[in-house]
């Protein structure tokens, strides 16, 4: 073999082994390996880092989708064992995600490439459905709000990162991934507890679930030193959604992206109210009315920078996004029509630098400044002018170091400070000013058969308040400082070198911070409030099996038993009466017992013929314990199944690959719920599902290559609601089309 | 696929493999059986609850609505009545009685009268009166009113309060409520009575409108942003003779027998508490502050029942309720006991308060964290429990039914 030949095989074993995509035993065929030896190979990959990237995505590139994506769920995906056909692998894999140690040792589900394009999803949130153990709110089209609870634990308690970094939202703790489209998306994982790396910011550990997102990393193929892809998706909803993207290679170690969207919807679909008599089983009435005011226009500008060093890279980006939208409100009799409004600019910065610098030491700094605008209009006469704007601005600076004390041993101290401050013109706002400091220490041991990784993150915050928009004799005070140490710990167990088969377990202790509106909102806030905390006890197992040639190529499971006590849950209770005043108070006491199951398996039934295939169920018992002063009432919701949480839910996903073209199917489940803690027949919620079809072509005209996709979502028209009052749209379409030279 | 499968010698692999392949149908088997579970969605009909028949209560009143609020947005106003005579509580009946209402009763009622043969529900965020027969709860037909809050009546005509007066073209306008002026009869608004900002209960004595000002939209984070009068509406004209100076951020009005007028004020849920005023109809002024918190009171003969809900985040962080009884001759607090038996420690949030006019019992409703259904107590004279029941979502509003 020449030099660069075996590097370039080398390169793509690394990967493999990096990403936790292969066991020891296949790198080599049937030969098993020591972890040790897992761990030569690995390290041999700092020594030559550099060199090997380039050779990795030339290689990547040459390659002509013949066969579709492996299944990416449950945990750790799987890639081909034939090395000539790692067709998805970049930059990020190989070093981001780098760290050989502890690479299944926490639960992982992830969505990427061709899987995640085929999907009938627009927004990230769509995606994320079909993730187990997670419950999203939707208020329905493509500009309502879209939250992700993961274990029933909670939106706040859920951390997203866009590209490595937290985003953030210290006014109101609320991501909103409906605001986040897939169009440069290219995976899409969640993590509970917190990512196996434990080579990461002290914000990764901060979570009690994380969701990472991660757009497209510039790559190209041999010879070529730009890339143009545009693409156009109209359809339902008056959308027009046309994006472009162009990177382009300023030399071996450097280049560039910009990447832009415009969205449009007039947000308008029809929706029905039907109710039957449960006796004589006679329509009483049934109502069909369009959607109003929930049309949005949106842009967003990403351009970035992407550099690699000697035993390195780093990263430069800026994200604008920009929005009007309508905010259609809940549905209630007698007014079906609701005119409020709402403006997003968003503006954000970050950089990322990484260097191993020397064979045990790596160094990983992470910063960010970002600006978020938000203006809330309530235009309704018959109910109070409102027109308030929020600022929020953040800075955010990360040092994390990695020593590795031994072959099998790492130890990661990595430090954290952000800086938030929000102001508003909301009559009585004090303007809140946050510092928070992390400071994370980290170990992860292989023990070959055993692999073991814990941390302890200590959490200090400091607030100040402006006087803002109150007299100076009743400025409100400041909240207390806080400082907490919060542990985790994870174990894996894999009984045979020869079986992809381990078992694991973990324990993690987190907090949410209340957020600036908890702790200030005019008239509502409660500098009072304590964190909102969660415990989690987590024990599965994973299984991966591949068999070349076979029917079912290769088959993985997954499944998870959890228990999760959320303390001190910060909920709103009324204050006074008449005028909706509320309070928010640390009354809250929720237990979650779970069981998460993923599979996904690869089929070829004929030649040619690939058939993906996820399955994933959720069962959840998600018992509201909050003690309550009147015993009486506490009979209705003491042990009641919490707010919108279904005991059983669950997705399908299907997708069958015949050339160039794909179809795709997927199925949505929540079972049957309530909408308050009180379950009882008033607040009952029926089942809802929804079948959802995408079929796709892609062809080449000379050297432009195109993909033509039609969906259909919601086939069966069905009228349902996720939030009470907020009906959700019936069946729609969308048309798309992308071209890439 | 069976036929692939069979082409090839049974290796222990694809034993596996077709064992995998079962597992992952019979998931899909699950699923599509539990995707045949949706029906067609019912409307919840009424649950009847027996209580102990209560005779004296019947000599003089059928029973009484309570009207439940609802949570804003939730769409749940729900209407519970009880039955004196034959000691039955009947929760939610509107949806039963008016099934095809679509989307029922509407979004938190607010206020709930009987004039005449027939119910008024006031339904604040539904933007409208529902009006109903008062003996069968059917529906009659709707007065719309935007952001309705009070009713109350005289002659051939109810008077509402609202919070939506006209607005101007004036970005950053600021809305004045009005009194609007309903004919019973044909269920219209004829005219409309512009008063302060968020006025909310009204009274009606000596051929004059009272209403209380509260400008509770205007007062976040600065106390002199509330509105602090009565308006003074004469009837025969219809038009607002004067304002009579308060308290900051007024809430309800009542008549004693004398027709003096007793008014609370909400206070601004800090330094600056929830009071009770005498206005003296003679005078036109207030003449005497009773020192307790009245979120909400009730006048039967000459005693005011009065419960107060106040928060302070200046001093303890803390919820803090308290009951009094009132003698509206002497204006003293005659008991700060309404409860006796110590079931008010149990209340988390009193929310509701009515007396029977010949019985003396007091019905109490705590609407608990709001979201969840709350409760009604009855209590006997003394203020010993005499039975409670589970009510619809924030209970709050009485309407006794007189024996017709």
């Amino acid at each position: 073999m020449d030099v660069l030949k075996r590097r370039a095989l080398l390169a793509v074993t690394l990967i493999q082994v990096a990403t936790g995509l292969l066991s020891a035993q296949k790198i080599t065929g049937e030969s098993s390996r020591s972890p040790r030896e897992e761990r030569f190979v690995t390290e041999e990959k700092t020594v030559e880092g550099k060199i090997i990237l380039s050779q990795v995505e030339n290689h990547v590139q040459n390659e002509t989708p013949t066969r579709p994506e492996t299944p990416s769920q449950p945990g750790t995906p799987k890639q081909p064992t034939d090395t000539t056909k790692v067709k998805t692998m970049h930059l990020d894999d190989f070093v981001v995600y780098g760290s050989p140690l502890m690479k299944e040792v926490i639960p992982v589900q992830k969505l990427s490439g061709e899987q995640l394009k085929s999907l009938s999803s627009f927004s990230v949130a769509d995606a994320i459905r079909y993730f187990s153990g997670v419950q999203l709110k939707d208020y329905g089209g493509v500009g309502g709000l879209k939250t992700v609870n993961v274990r029933s634990m909670g939106t706040h308690h859920v951390g997203v990162f866009y590209d490595g970094i937290q985003l953030g939202n210290a006014q109101n703790g609320q991501i909103d991934l409906g605001k986040f489209s897939l169009e440069n998306i290219e995976e899409v994982s969640l993590y509970n507890g917190q990512k196996s790396n434990i080579f990461q910011s002290g914000k990764d550990f901060g979570s009690s679930a994380t969701v990472y997102l991660r757009s497209r990393t510039p790559r190209f193929a041999e010879g070529k030193k730009q890339n143009l892809r545009a693409s156009a998706k109209g359809g339902s909803f008056d959308l027009i959604n046309p994006s472009v993207l162009y990177e382009y290679k300023i030399n071996d170690h450097l280049s560039a992206s910009v990447n832009g969207e415009f969205i449009h919807s007039s947000g308008k679909y029809k929706y029905r109210y039907k109710r039957v008599h449960p006796t004589s089983h006679e329509v009483m009435y049934d109502t069909t009315a369009v959607r109003e005011n929930g049309d949005i226009r949106s842009v967003r500008l990403e351009g970035g920078l992407f550099g690699t060093i000697n035993e390195g890279y780093w990263r430069v980006k800026t994200y604008f996004y920009d929005s009007e939208r309508g905010i259609p409100g809940a549905v209630v009799n007698n007014r079906w029509m609701n005119p409020q409004r709402q403006w997003d600019r968003s503006f954000f910065a970050q950089g990322v630098y990484r260097k191993n610098v020397t064979p045990r030491y790596d160094i990983l700094i992470n910063g960010k400044y970002a600006y978020d605008n938000m203006r809330y209009l309530n235009p309704d006469t018959t109910l109070m002018l409102i027109d308030n704007t929020f600022k929020q601005q953040e800075g955010y600076l990360s040092i994390a170091n990695r020593y590795s004390l031994m072959n099998w041993w790492d130890a990661v101290l990595s430090a954290d400070m952000q800086y938030n401050t929000l102001t508003s013109d909301l009559a009585g706002f004090v303007f809140p000013k946050r510092l928070t400091t992390l400071i994370a220490v980290a170990s992860a041991a292989d023990l070959g058969k055993v692999k073991m990784q814990g941390s302890v993150l200590y959490t200090h915050v400091r607030e100040r308040t402006d006087s803002g928009n109150t007299e100076r004799d009743e400025m409100v005070k400041a909240a207390p400082e806080k400082n907490e140490f919060t542990p985790a710990f994870f174990i894996s167990y894999q009984p045979s070198d020869r079986q992809n088969f381990n078992i694991r377990a973990f324990y993690k202790n987190i907090f949410r911070m209340p957020t600036f509106n908890d702790l200030y909102y005019t008239d509502i806030g409660n500098t009072q409030l304590r964190p909102e905390r969660t415990h989690q006890y987590n024990a599965g197992f994973q299984y991966d099996n591949e068999q070349k040639g076979k029917l079912v190529q290769q088959w993985q499971v997954q499944a998870d038993a959890y228990f999760n006590q959320v303390t001190d849950k910060i909920v709103a209770v009324p204050k006074g009466s008449g005028q909706y005043r509320w309070m928010m108070m640390n009354l809250g006491y929720v237990e979650i017992r779970g069981v998460d199951v993923a599979t996904s398996a690869l089929f070829e039934p004929f030649k040619e013929l690939f058939l993906n295939l996820r399955l994933s169920y959720t069962y959840q018992k998600a018992q509201d314990f909050t003690e309550r002063e009147n015993p009486f009432l506490q009979e209705l919701t003491y042990g009641g199944q919490i707010a919108y949480i279904p005991w059983h839910s669950g997705s399908v996903i299907a997708t069958f690959t015949y050339q160039s073209w794909q179809l795709n199917y997927s199925f949505i489940y929540v079972g049957e719920r309530y909408h308050s803690s009180a379950n009882i027949p008033e607040d009952y919620e029926q089942p809802w599902y929804t079948n959802d079809v995408t079929v796709s072509k892609r062809f080449r005209i000379r050297d432009v290559g195109l993909r033509a996709a039609v969906e259909v979502n919601n086939l069966l028209g069905q009228d349902y609601e996720v939030v009470l009052n907020y009906p959700m749209p019936k069946q729609n379409y969308k048309l798309s089309l992308t071209v890439e030279i | 696929m069976r036929h692939v499968v069979h082409k090839r010698a049974v290796t222990r692999k694809e034993v596996v493999s077709g064992g995998v392949l079962a597992v992952l149908l019979t998931l899909l088997a699950v699923l599509a059986f539990l995707a045949s579970c949706r029906g067609d969605v019912e409307i919840v009909l009424s649950e009847e609850l027996r209580l102990l028949p209560d005779d004296r209560s019947a000599e003089t009143h059928v029973g009484f609505y309570l009207l439940n609020e609802g949570n804003m947005g939730s769409n749940k106003a729900t209407l519970d009545f009880l039955d004196f005579k034959k000691g039955v509580y009947r929760r939610n009946i509107y949806a039963e009685i008016n099934p095809t209402v679509p989307k029922e009763m509407g979004d938190v009622g607010n206020d709930i009268a009987i004039y005449g043969s027939r119910l008024y529900a006031v339904i604040n965020c539904s933007n409208k009166i529902e009006v109903m027969n008062a003996r069968t709860t059917k529906r009659i037909g709707q007065v719309e009113i935007p952001n309705c809050r009070y009713i109350n009546f005289h002659g051939k005509y109810a008077y509402v309060t609202s919070y939506a007066g006209p607005v101007t073209i004036d970005p950053h306008y600021e809305q004045l409520g009005y009194v609007g002026k309903v004919d019973t009869a044909t269920l219209e608004v004829v005219d409309r009575c512009l008063v302060g900002f968020q006025p909310d209960e009204l009274e009606i004595v000596g051929g004059k409108i009272y209403v209380t000002n509260s400008g509770g939209y205007m007062g976040a984070g600065d106390l002199k942003g509330y509105e602090r009068t009565v308006s003074v509406i004469d009837i025969a004209t219809f038009k607002e003779e004067k304002r009579i100076p308060v308290a900051w951020n007024l809430h309800r009005i009542k008549a004693d027998k004398r027709g003096d007028l007793w008014v609370s004020s909400r206070g601004d849920y800090k330094g600056y508490p929830s009071r009770l005023y005498f206005l003296d109809r003679e005078m036109q002024q207030v003449t005497d502050t009773v020192p307790i918190a009245a979120t909400n009171f009730w006048i039967d003969d000459d005693y005011l029942y009065a419960y107060g809900a106040e928060y302070s985040y200046v001093s303890v962080e803390e919820w803090a309720f308290s009951y009094a009884i009132v003698d509206t001759r002497t204006h003293e607090v005659v008991t700060r006991d309404i409860i006796t038996d110590g079931t008010e420690k149990n209340i988390e949030r009193p929310y509701g308060i009515m007396v029977h006019p010949v019985t003396k019992e007091i019905y109490i409703t705590d609407a608990g964290n709001l979201v969840t259904p709350g409760a009604l107590y009855c209590f006997t004279p003394y203020g010993k429990l005499k039975w409670k029941v589970r009510a619809g979502n924030i209970p709050a509003h009485f309407a006794l039914l007189p024996q017709p």
